[in-house]
């Protein structure tokens, strides 16, 4: 299958997004933020119906608005019950908000099916070019703030009664999700991100205890899921994410009964 | 000089004056109790001293300084620990996320970093229990482990926020025992916040009664009196004492031990510490 262009060109994206989904999506489930991320990817499909409509790259639209949204989040506040509310309010209005969107651009049905469940066949070079340096400087980011991240995740009181900046800690770390939800929506759609976000990363948390390890176990898995759902797509024929939908929770799944098996 | 000492501090939050007006003074080195009702503004006062809480007027110093926040010379250990109950990391790696908690860039733990660490977890006895998952110890075993995460980067000044909360007698009595150790040992100054004065009594130097806006400091004897306590309480209040068992009482009701069972409930409602505590 890899004598094929956009198989190798598959494969790529897939890779690319997912070692950055796994690495993004542990401090997401370490902060307790998973849904803040779910909200997040639905902005991104506002902005990328609004960038169809407007004759724009969905890619571009998808990654500015998340961006800005996730800063926003990040802004809003550490105060987390309040904070769920109005994410939730958040994410409904920006899908209605995709929805008219949609109304009005008439190639819709394809398109809208492949921002919402992802169409991995479809990334071309330049894109695969965009989602390689996104993911190059999200990387980079996220070890740049990864001590005072751990820290403020895991005890944020400590952490901010030793100086933390944490409204900072908060808001670049939500940039660099809105970059990997993004990422992940090119391959498994806005609606399905989360199998890659968050599966990987809490089943890397029921296998080990270390946090170095757990990070890394994180993105292999999501790794392993990405290609492994490319390779069966491409014998079956059937979707791509659905496979990967499939082989995260079989490992999640998994993960957790062997936990709890002891 | 003085570890901690406040200057006509007052500190409001909303529209309530938690502190008006309180002086008193931490000496160097040593081991006070800090005692009040819920709600008397322990936890407010540790903030305040570490720069989280403004104060309305006065000041408060750390070390011959003004507060600010981060402040190196001070180890803290919150209340609120409820979250770090569901967490699966060994303990070790919760008290290595501390030593670089504030480094940006590509901090790396190099060996000088590692070996701290090891030597504030063997301070409190818990080397062994830190590498095991802080979710799976007990309630006490925890608390080991947290507090051995206060003294990285050797301070002078120990702010521990409640540390006996949801524990039995004995294992309260041990982690008082480590804490009187580490004030000798160190020579590091120590505000230990509690409901019950009790489990305290032998190992403090002094005690700071916090009620009503006001804080009075001193030695046991002085301070835990009906008339120091039914000022701060508002309320007339009676003392009995047994040999070096104190109860405080208010009519019938023994107040602290009223306060202890409240926060007990609460616990219940908001984390798991609980559970392991009397296992
Ligand atoms: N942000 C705030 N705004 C207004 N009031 C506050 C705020 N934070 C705390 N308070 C109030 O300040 C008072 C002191 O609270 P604090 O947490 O310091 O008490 P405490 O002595 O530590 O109590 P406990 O024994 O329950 O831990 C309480 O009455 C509380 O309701
Ligand atoms: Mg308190």
């Amino acid at each position: 299958m890899l004598e094929y262009d956009f198989m190798r060109t598959a494969f790529a994206a897939s890779g690319v997004a997912a070692v950055l989904a796994g690495t993004v999506g542990f401090f997401l489930v370490l902060r307790g933020q998973t849904f803040a991320g779910h909200a997040l990817s639905h902005v991104g499909f506002t902005g990328a119906t609004g960038a169809l409509l407007f004759g724009l790259s969905p890619l571009a639209g998808l990654v500015g608005f998340t961006l800005v949204a996730g800063i926003g989040m990040g802004l809003f506040g550490e105060k987390l019950a309040e904070r769920d509310v109005a994410i939730g309010m958040m994410l409904s209005l920006a899908l209605g908000l995709g929805l008219l969107f949609l109304h009005f651009y008439t190639a819709a049905a394809t398109q809208a099916a492949a921002l919402l469940f992802g169409n991995v066949l479809g990334v071309d070079s330049s894109a695969l070019l965009t989602l390689c340096v996104l993911a190059g400087a999200s990387l980079l980011a996220l070890a740049a703030i990864g001590r005072p991240l751990t820290f403020a995740s895991i005890q944020p009181e400590l952490a901010e009664a030793r100086g933390v900046p944490m409204r900072f800690v908060s808001s670049a770390f939500l940039a660099i999700v809105a970059v990997a939800v993004a990422e992940c929506a090119q391959i498994v759609g806005v609606l399905l991100v989360f199998t890659l976000m968050v599966g990987p990363a809490a089943a890397a948390m029921n296998l080990t205890r270390r946090l170095g390890p757990a990070v890394a176990l994180s993105a292999a898995l999501a790794l392993a899921e990405a290609w492994g759902g490319l390779t069966l797509a491409y014998y079956t024929d059937w979707p791509a994410s659905f496979w990967i939908t499939a082989l995260s929770g079989m490992v999640f799944f998994g993960a957790a009964a062997r936990r709890f098996a002891g | 000089m003085s570890a901690l000492s406040f200057d006509q501090a007052t500190i409001r939050l909303g529209r309530r004056d938690i502190l008006s007006g309180a002086s008193f003074s931490v000496r160097e080195g040593e081991f006070v109790g800090m005692l009040g009702a819920n709600g008397a503004g322990k936890t407010t006062l540790m903030r305040a001293a570490l720069g989280l809480v403004p104060l309305a007027a006065g000041s408060i110093q750390v070390l011959g300084r003004p507060v600010a926040r981060g402040n190196p010379a001070i180890g803290y250990m919150p209340q609120n620990r409820g979250a770090i109950s569901a967490l699966r990391l060994t303990g070790w790696d919760v008290v290595a996320s501390a030593a670089l908690g504030r480094r940006f860039g590509f901090a790396r733990l190099d060996r000088a970093a590692r070996r701290e660490i090891d030597w504030a977890l063997d301070e409190v006895g818990a080397r062994d229990l830190a590498r095991r998952s802080i979710g799976e110890l007990s309630g006490g075993e925890r608390q080991r482990v947290l507090l051995s995460q206060a003294l990285l980067g050797r301070p002078r000044l120990l702010l521990l926020d409640e540390p006996l909360i949801s524990l039995d007698p004995a294992h309260q009595k041990s982690v008082v025992e480590i804490a009187r150790r580490i004030c000798d040992d160190l020579k590091v100054a120590i505000v230990f916040s509690a409901h019950e004065l009790n489990p305290l009594v032998n190992a403090i130097d002094r005690v700071l009664y916090l009620g009503g806006g006001a804080a009075v400091i001193g030695p046991v004897e002085e301070v835990v009196t009906a008339p120091v306590l039914s000022r701060l309480y508002g309320a007339e209040i009676e003392v009995v004492r047994v040999k070096d068992r104190y109860f405080v009482m208010a009519g019938d009701v023994e107040v602290e031990r009223e306060a202890h069972r409240h926060d007990e409930a609460h616990g219940h409602a908001h984390d798991h510490d609980h559970d392991g505590a009397h296992a």
